[in-house]
């Protein structure tokens, strides 16, 4: 459904079905250059039991107006906007990478809209190589294809995708083909200077789940570690032979997992 | 962190799409022929059929062998994902009837697969789908052919049997401009030998009986989605891009994203129509696929051989084959087919249809049937069979003349083929 926000089309699916703000919510937030469509499966599963979901497409991205906006904190407060829009009060908020950091700085910063965190493929800080930088501030393909390269586990460029007859890497350089010039380098850069987290991380009060992937090659499990330090209620779960993209490699376990505190 | 490196063609065409099996260990892909699939709990299995966990319900939808056939080529192509199907035919009509309905329109090039002419000017009309067929060689003829109601643009790689060399890029571009996908047969051709998709193709399908299978043993068809094509923006497709009611109101575009078409092609058009591969087909598909570069290396190399051979012989008129100089495509082949032009290829002997009908029951080594992209050599003569069904206007607007042979050449020893070959240009010229 499409929602103003800040004089702009928001863009939220809501798991194929209709949007009701008496079930509790969950907010679903993408990673960089991508968009609502990375969590068409554990969507559907939650708009079908019993949650209100709202997979937003951040300002730029997919099906949103506007422009990348330019820090992990002004997507936190852009997804507080998205929930004031909805006449939402509270929400659980999952997020992929990038969309990690988001929930945790919602969480952090407005504790009393936030009910419970998933921080799916993450690392605090989440440090961005200058190469990566660079090929996406010129928009140049070979920034995607690091990103996808770097972004599965060895064992998915052979494949065997749990999606029958779908090939992960393809999909995944699909979607990052799809962003206007820009936007990518954008958010890239968001991640490298959200250097807040550890200390965000101190200050959520709600419980928090990390579902993390053992062959994650870009936020690698053991630079969690201090992020699991400073946070007061936290679990983890650990998905064997998954990369980055768990959401794609470890579809039915990452589901497992947020359904244990979505 | 290290530069990643990416699988290579010939790796991917070993491996992708496969893990060895997590129940026993099993090196090779299991043939799993079963029907359907236990689930773990009534919630598995709504949520399997909802699309919110993935998993397999019956084979008629997926089969976890027809899987990885299908994550194969998805990699060798550079797609999102693909279907395997019962036939090459099967694959085109999936192709068709997920993107449209009555009253629609398809432009393809006029060189075409026998059977493909025969689906597109004779079956799909009886369903209100209509096509207007158009010179392969000029791109404004695709152009000028689209009408409000077209939904396709539609080629082969190398025509059959002319073997026009089909300019991808610029077909496409005719077909973008007016909000519309290209759809490529790459069966002459394969992933080795072309990338339709990397040329500005939307879709590609191929008659994986032929080169992808490369052993005649199995009947097959896969069709691959790109990923690309923005379906939104063109408007035109409602199948993607409206609520669907036999799937409770999914937005396919909506939902999937680049997956659209194939998630679409799926969960209607192979369950309602039910044209799926079995997972033996699979399995024999798969086994060809393992040695595709080795294959099409080899049938290059002998066809290369075999055109020389039949170029110098008095009792050849002409030889058509994109990589000789004389042929009208020969620059374009170049460009878009820097490794070669497959090994499919036309001659017309001296003498017509009776020498063409001599030399053909001469042979011994090459095969007289209807197929190509076997390791065996094969032969045929289009007029009679394949395009059998062709007035002649149209064969003569397809560019097959009654005395055309067409040959498959295979990976035996060619000396052996060209041996075989001058026993059977002499016996037709004793016709």
């Amino acid at each position: 459904m499409e929602l103003q926000v800040d004089d702009k089309i928001a863009y939220v699916a809501t798991g194929g079905r209709v949007f009701d703000p008496n079930l509790e919510t969950v907010v679903f937030v993408h990673g960089a250059g991508q968009d609502h469509t990375i969590w068409v499966l554990p969507t559907r599963y939650f708009a079908r039991h019993d949650r209100n979901v709202l997979s937003v497409d951040l300002p730029g991205h997919g099906r949103s107006e506007g422009h990348a906006l330019n820090s992990v904190e002004d997507m936190a407060d852009w997804v507080v906007r998205v929930l004031d829009t909805a006449g939402l009060q509270t929400s659980a908020v999952v997020g992929h990478s990038m969309g990690s950091l988001v929930a945790l700085d919602a969480a952090a910063r407005y504790p009393d809209r936030v009910r419970a965190v998933a921080m799916v493929a993450t690392s605090v800080p989440l440090p961005v190589i200058d190469k990566l930088l660079t090929t996406s501030k010129a928009n140049d393909h070979a920034a995607l294809e690091m990103l996808t390269l770097w972004g599965y586990s060895p064992s998915a460029h052979i494949g065997g995708n749990a999606t029958p007859g779908m090939w992960m890497t393809g999909g995944g350089i699909r979607l990052l083909e799809r962003n206007a010039p820009g936007v990518l380098h954008a958010d890239l850069v968001a991640c490298n200077n959200y250097v807040a987290g550890l200390e965000r991380a101190e200050e959520v009060s709600c419980p928090v789940l990390l579902v993390l992937g053992k062959r994650d090659a870009m936020t690698p499990p053991r630079a969690t570690g201090d992020l699991s330090r400073k946070l007061r209620d936290v679990q983890t779960v650990l998905l064997t032979g998954s990369g980055h993209a768990l959401l794609s490699e470890r579809p039915d376990e990452v589901l497992d997992a947020l359904i244990r505190i979505v | 962190m290290s530069t990643p490196n990416n699988y290579k063609f010939d790796t991917l065409s070993l491996h992708a799409g496969q893990q060895p099996d997590s129940a026993t260990g099993a090196r090779a892909t299991p043939i799993y022929q079963t029907a359907s699939y236990v689930f773990r709990s009534a919630d598995h299995a709504a949520s399997i059929f909802n699309i919110e966990r993935t998993g397999h319900v019956y084979s008629r939808i997926s089969n976890p062998t027809n899987a990885v056939l299908e994550e194969r080529i998805s990699a060798l192509e550079g797609g999102v994902g693909a279907i395997a199907t019962a036939s090459g035919q099967a694959a085109l009509h999936l192709a068709i009837v997920t993107l449209m309905g009555a009253g629609s329109h398809i432009v393809s090039s006029q060189s075409v697969y026998g059977g493909t002419h025969n689906l597109l000017a004779y079956t799909m009309p009886r369903f209100g789908i209509e096509t207007t067929f158009v010179d392969p060689r000029d791109v404004e003829a695709f152009r000028k052919a689209i009408q409000p109601d077209t939904r396709l643009v539609f080629g082969e790689t190398l025509g059959n049997p002319g073997l026009e060399v089909l300019n991808i890029p610029e077909v496409a571009k005719v077909a973008h401009e007016a909000g519309l996908p290209l759809l490529v047969d790459s069966t002459f051709t394969t992933p080795h030998l072309c990338k339709p998709l990397e040329l500005g193709a939307d879709l590609v399908y191929h008659s994986a009986t032929k080169f992808i299978g490369g052993h005649g043993v199995a009947i097959g068809g896969l069709l691959v989605d790109g990923g690309i094509f923005d379906w939104e923006a063109s408007g035109k497709f409602p199948t993607l891009t409206e609520p669907y009611d036999g799937f409770h109101d999914l937005d396919f575009v909506e939902e999937f994203g680049p997956a659209a078409f194939i998630t679409r092609a799926r969960k209607e058009g192979i369950r309602d129509f039910g044209a799926c591969m079995s997972a033996n087909t699979a399995f024999l598909i798969l086994q060809g696929l393992e040695t595709l570069p080795l294959r099409m290396e080899k049938h290059i190399e002998n066809t290369r051989r075999v055109v020389q051979y039949l170029k110098d012989h008095d009792a050849v008129e002409w030889v058509r084959f994109p990589e000789l100089p004389d042929h009208p495509d020969f620059e374009l082949a170049r460009t878009l087919l820097p490794r070669g032009c497959g090994a499919v290829f036309c001659f017309g002997i001296k003498g017509g249809r009776a020498a063409g009908q001599g030399f053909i029951e001469r042979l011994e080594l090459f095969s007289h049937l209807a197929n190509i992209g076997d390791a065996k050599s094969l032969v045929i003569h289009p007029a009679s069979t394949t395009h059998h069904r062709m007035d002649a206007q149209a064969l003569e607007a397809a560019g097959i003349s009654s005395g055309l042979v067409r040959m498959s050449v295979g990976i035996e020893d060619p000396a052996d083929l060209i041996s075989d070959i001058e026993k059977g240009l002499r016996a037709s010229q004793k016709v």
